[in-house]
């Protein structure tokens, strides 16, 4: 339901009292609205939907989730093997 | 034609006659003192030399033996200078392409100008320059023209018609619905950067990019496949609507299936960033400067080679091929290995947010 | 983009389509709340490679969807009167009321506006202080907090030219309508990341407990909507009922709590009418009193303007996965993706604009 897509903090500023960036998405850069990632820093990644930063990717968290989908294609190519299904 | 002075068209300057006038006035278009100073200090240095015979209310073309490919476009874009481009190169390789997609060299275009009152007349003359170059680039002249002036808010700024004939040559049978179950599909290059570029400046979705529009004139393109194979079956330049309006328009004019791999389009990083965050995809987005061939396969060797030896094809890829299994229908495989049904954009491609 | 790319992989997707093959030995229903994955499973066509005994229903998550008729008339009377900008999310632009769309209204002379934030609206209310913006505040808990800073900084900036008309959407009363109807077949629930990912996890545990369902936290990329299938299988398959978090590198437990706050002083709980299902209880939010000056409703009058849905239309069974599309009558007949009777033709992601394609493919008549 909500478009929202993980892009990186490249400025931080404020504007008439509202903590505001510009986010770059692979190249595409877009003025965004920090307030509710108050802590947020240059470099950070976050998830913005409609102009507002939502949430910061925590990027531990996406190394163990990627590597938990490795460690099941090994245990899948394995369970292949002995099992002999195809 | 005489030699004349190359204007740059970014330090474009008025002309003394014209630079008492900093916006066109509704006289411009009257045909009067005023249209005829236009005329004389704008467009007859831009577009080249008048005729021999001096100007006439029509151009007088030698078109030779065998077929003329016919065509027309109207142009309005918004805002009028993008990155990449302006409306002025557009209108001018948009008919280029259009007659080349039938196989055709361009001969001459015409020219409409349809402009609102109070144009700033830097403006025009940037837009006229553009087109000039864009013409001198595509090797087409612009023979003949028009221009009215319309009261202010009549028209948005600045609308361009267009239209041209140009030669196709023996032989030759391009259209839609020649394709047939076997052949092959190939696209020219990167897709979705048109597109991107103007939205880029568009009010309300404003974006920063390094994106710019690829509009490009492709006859010499078009000319180079045909010299490698003849029996090219279909040539489409997927302007609006993109790529999968395009697929879908030819599925549907001959009653085939196109099926294509999602995997093999060539979408640069930036247009599949500005698509993920506006929730959009690329192959719904404008192009101005590719084309789709669809060509039988012992063609397509051929064809490819030429396309990635020309600087307009240089990034042209096989992404699928035509089938009988679902007429009119186009579909693409998915990078899962999926395959779902494409269907044409209904209207205007907008932004989502769900 | 980094953090996209490598959720999209078709190598890791094999592996996670593998397994839950593997761990699937019967029959389950599991339904994806949020439209946004509705996107990602038909764009990906990951419904057609998952085992067969792994149905996935789409449910009710697409805000522009739900969105009533009576709301969407409501929209299309403010954005027709001549001293109006109307402002609205794209997507809304073609939902049709009872009569015409906001593209009608457009040609029609209304100015109607698309915008990327509802901060461009309020700035559009402030180099036009002789106009009256309306921004269209549609969304789940996504989007309300966007939603809610703009009046908010309306209000700080005493735009009295700025209002708002408010169709929010709650996303566990939906669940909780779905799964406490006595005819639910949904076995387990994807629940929104990005609804999550403001709210957090805390609303879903006691629907766990209450209904024994197993409620997954999950992402929108391919991969993410995978683990989320395999942790709901892999809990049915146990005989658990849990809530669990497959998104943790964007969803903690307690969501944005700024966020929440500002939701919470601009808006209040309120009952909502979804298009297509018809009224749920306590299931959105309205503008609170001290805000209430920047309600469009009021502001325009049209606060009793309202709009039978369609009798033919059987999108509610349909996002209950009671009845498969081509069931309703109306179904390639009235009801098409060009004129759309309910939620589910509306969205081209939409359970029955989705099945209406695949009919296309396959050559099956789509009328009947």
């Amino acid at each position: 339901m909500c478009l929202a897509v993980p892009g990186q903090i490249v400025d931080v500023r404020d504007e008439r009292g509202i903590r505001m960036a510009t986010i770059d998405f692979d190249g595409i850069s877009k003025d965004i609205c920090l307030a509710y990632l108050p802590d947020i820093e240059v470099g950070d990644y976050a998830i913005v939907h409609v102009g507002f930063a939502i949430s910061k990717i925590d990027e531990a968290s996406a190394l163990e989730t990627l590597q938990m989908f490795r460690d099941l294609g090994i245990l899948e190519e394995e369970l292949d093997v002995t099992g002999g299904v195809s | 034609m005489s030699e004349r002075k190359r204007v740059e068209a970014m330090a474009w300057v008025c002309p003394v006659p014209l630079r008492q006038y900093d916006r066109v006035l509704l006289g411009h278009g009257g045909g009067g003192k005023l249209s005829a100073e236009l005329v004389e200090h704008l467009f007859v240095p831009a577009f080249g030399s008048a005729p021999e015979h001096g100007l006439h209310d029509s151009a007088v073309l030698e078109p030779g033996e065998g077929r003329l490919a016919f065509s027309t476009d109207s142009y309005v874009v918004r805002p009028l200078f993008f990155a990449g481009g302006s409306i002025g190169e557009i209108a001018v390789n948009g008919t280029v392409n259009d007659i080349a997609m039938s196989g055709g060299q361009p001969i001459a275009l015409s020219c409409g100008f349809i402009i609102e009152e109070g144009l700033a007349m830097d403006t025009l003359g940037r837009v006229v320059e553009l087109m000039a170059g864009a013409a001198r680039t595509a090797g087409v002249s612009i023979a003949t023209g028009d221009t009215k002036v319309v009261n202010r808010g009549a028209a948005d700024q600045l609308f361009i018609n267009t239209a041209g004939v140009g030669r196709i040559p023996d032989g030759v049978d391009i259209r839609p619905d020649r394709a047939s179950p076997g052949d092959v599909v190939i696209v020219s290059g990167e897709i979705g950067v048109h597109g991107v570029a103007v939205m880029s400046e568009r009010e309300g979705i404003e974006f920063g990019t390094r994106v710019r529009s690829d509009s490009a004139a492709l006859n010499g393109l078009v000319g180079a496949m045909l010299d490698a194979y003849l029996d090219i079956h279909v040539l489409r330049d997927p302007t609006r609507g993109g790529v999968a309006a395009s697929l879908c328009e030819i599925a549907a004019a001959a009653g085939v299936g196109i099926k294509f791999e999602e995997s093999l389009l060539p979408v640069p990083a930036e247009v599949a960033a500005a698509c993920s965050f506006l929730g959009l995809d690329p192959m719904n987005i404008a192009n101005e400067g590719k084309l789709i061939a669809i060509v039988p396969p012992e063609g397509v060797d051929d064809v490819l080679n030429a396309m990635l030896s020309h600087e307009h094809g240089a990034g042209a890829m096989v992404i699928g091929t035509v089938n009988d299994e679902h007429p009119g229908v186009v579909t693409a495989v998915t990078r899962l290995g999926a395959t779902r049904v494409v269907d044409l954009p209904l209207g205007e491609v907008l932004p989502r947010i769900c | 983009m980094k953090y996209l790319d490598e959720f999209n992989d078709p190598v890791l997707a094999k592996s996670l389509f593998d397994e839950i093959r593997r761990i699937t030995t019967q029959k389950w229903s599991i339904m994806e709340v949020c439209g946004g994955q509705t996107h990602a499973i038909i764009r990906n066509g990951i419904d057609q490679l998952l085992p067969d005994d792994v149905e996935l229903i789409h449910g009710p998550g697409c805000p522009v969807c739900v969105t009533p008729l009576g709301v969407i008339d409501k929209a299309l009377d403010i954005a027709s009167r001549p001293d109006v900008i109307f402002c609205s999310f794209g997507d809304m632009l073609r939902v049709p009321g009872s009569s015409r769309d906001l593209f009608i209204v457009k040609s029609d002379g209304g100015d109607v506006r698309v915008v990327y934030s509802p901060l461009d609206a309020v700035n559009l209310a402030e180099q036009n202080p002789d106009k009256q913006v309306v921004f269209f505040a549609i969304g789940f808990e996504t989007t309300a907090p966007a939603n809610a800073m703009a009046v908010h900084m309306a209000k700080e900036r005493g735009l009295d030219n700025f209002s708002v008309l408010v169709s929010h959407v709650l996303v566990p009363p939906a669940i909780e309508a779905i799964v406490g109807s006595p005819d639910n077949r949904v076995d387990g629930f994807l629940a929104a990341g990005h609804v999550c990912s403001i709210m957090g996890t805390w609303q879903y545990g006691p629907l766990v407990e209450k209904y024994n369902v197993p409620i997954v936290v999950t992402g929108f990329e391919p991969l993410d909507v995978l683990e989320g299938i395999r942790r709901v299988v892999a809990q049915l398959e146990n005989g658990e009922a849990q809530l669990d978090n497959a998104y943790a590198r964007v969803v903690s437990d307690q969501g944005n709590v700024p966020a929440q706050k500002m939701v919470e002083e601009v808006f209040e709980v309120c009952d909502r009418n979804w298009r297509g299902i018809g009224q749920i209880g306590v299931s959105g939010w309205r503008l609170a009193p001290a805000y209430r000056s920047f309600d469009a409703e009021y502001r325009f009058d049209v606060v009793d303007l309202d709009a039978p849905e369609s009798e033919l239309c059987r999108a509610g069974e349909v996002l209950q996965g009671r009845i498969k599309p081509n069931e309703c009558e109306a179904f390639g007949n009235e009801c098409t993706p060009r004129t759309p009777l309910g939620a589910t033709m509306v969205s081209s992601e939409g359970a029955c604009a989705a099945y209406y394609q695949y009919r296309r493919l396959t050559g099956t008549p789509v009328g009947i």
